[in-house]
């Protein structure tokens, strides 16, 4: 590749860790606060178990983002000051914790799609992605079990757990469209081989999905009302609120460290 | 958690590495065997302790009473033949 071709791609490059690492960045916020939340300190460890994994899968995807474009942002410029418009994670994995039906949901919905997503990139023409997928994949897989096994207990529970897996389903579905989506930066990317065609995964997802839902005797809820915007910044209401949490001590003690 | 009836108890074993013993670790609460299978990975491995779990409902297991230790125990104690310390044990033996 010549000089002048370089630098679209590796600006691409670097949105696209950036993108990764927001997804796994902000669970790992959202899931941080069910710390002593849990039912029982099993399941209060199992989440924030979950989280410390996606924290350090954002932080060597933030770093490796920081270090293509320039290198003059490290993982904590762009974890603590970047602003609302400036993060481009996925609208599934903002949305709240709700209750626990909720949070297992938004998990079962992204796991499931990430687990895929390191499964194919730990083949990207990309080596650092590349070797953040090969550590990362076993994570998700665990998380997408962990998933799995709460929808099951909790779909073909009691009634009263039924209800609210069933609910908390049917809130999320709509954002499951946008992680399937895949724009221009991405679209040169796969044609480079760096990238994971995100529409490619979707039959697999549906095929694994479709299952679990059946098993825990839940109905797959009709596709609708699509909403999207979070690769372009444009987020919805709570993500306001988690990053002004998850950025006041640096904001109020820059440099802090403990 | 108020109004909610707690889980089964479940004890729990890990195997360090190859070759050792399972060993009890602990206990932990859990609604059914897979998920105290779970639950033990990430209360009792998370910091690389463990290549293998038990777990085994607590109420399974059949302990010796207090009342007993006259009967079960002290019988042993003179009985210093039992103990294998006549044999000079080879150095390649690490885990007797």
């Amino acid at each position: 590749m010549s000089a002048p071709d370089r630098a679209p791609m590796t600006s691409a490059v670097s949105t696209y860790a950036l993108r990764l690492g927001d997804d796994a960045l902000v669970l790992a916020q959202r899931l941080s606060a069910w710390s002593s939340r849990g039912h029982d300190l099993e399941e209060d460890i199992a989440l924030t178990n979950i989280g410390l994994d996606l924290l350090g899968q954002a932080r060597m995807l933030l770093t490796y983002a920081g270090t293509v474009e320039g290198g003059s942002r490290t993982e904590d410029d762009l974890a603590y000051l970047r602003e609302e418009r400036d993060f481009t994670n996925l609208l599934l994995v903002e949305q709240p914790n709700g209750d626990f039906a909720r949070t297992i949901a938004r998990q079962l919905l992204f796991s499931t799609w990430q687990l895929a997503l390191w499964e194919a990139l730990q083949s990207s023409a990309d080596e650092t992605l590349a070797a953040v997928a090969g550590k990362a994949v076993k994570e998700a897989d665990y998380h997408r079990d962990h998933a799995v096994q709460w929808t099951l207990r909790l779909g073909d529970g009691t009634d009263e757990s039924h209800h609210r897996m069933q609910a908390a389903v049917d809130a999320l579905w709509p954002y499951v469209d946008e992680v399937f989506t895949v724009d221009d930066v991405e679209q040169a990317l796969v044609a480079g081989g760096v990238a994971v065609d995100a529409a490619s995964l979707r039959p697999g997802w549906d095929r694994f999905v479709d299952g679990v839902l059946a098993e825990a005797t839940l109905t797959r809820p009709e596709d609708g009302w699509n909403p999207s915007g979070g690769r372009r910044g444009m987020h919805t209401e709570s993500f306001g609120y988690l990053l002004s949490e998850m950025q006041h001590l640096h904001r109020s003690h820059p440099g802090a460290t403990w | 958690m108020s109004g909610t009836p707690p889980t089964a108890l479940w004890e729990v074993f890990v195997r360090s590495k190859r070759g050792l013993s399972h060993n009890h670790v602990g206990s932990l609460h859990a609604p059914d065997a897979q998920m105290a299978l779970r639950n033990a990975r990430d209360v009792y491995t998370r910091r690389q302790e463990g290549v293998s779990i038990w777990v085994v409902p607590a109420i399974e297991i059949v302990a010796s009473s207090p009342d007993e230790k006259d009967s079960f125990f002290d019988p042993a104690a003179d009985k210093v033949y039992r103990h294998p310390t006549f044999y000079d044990i080879p150095a390649e033996v690490q885990h007797l």
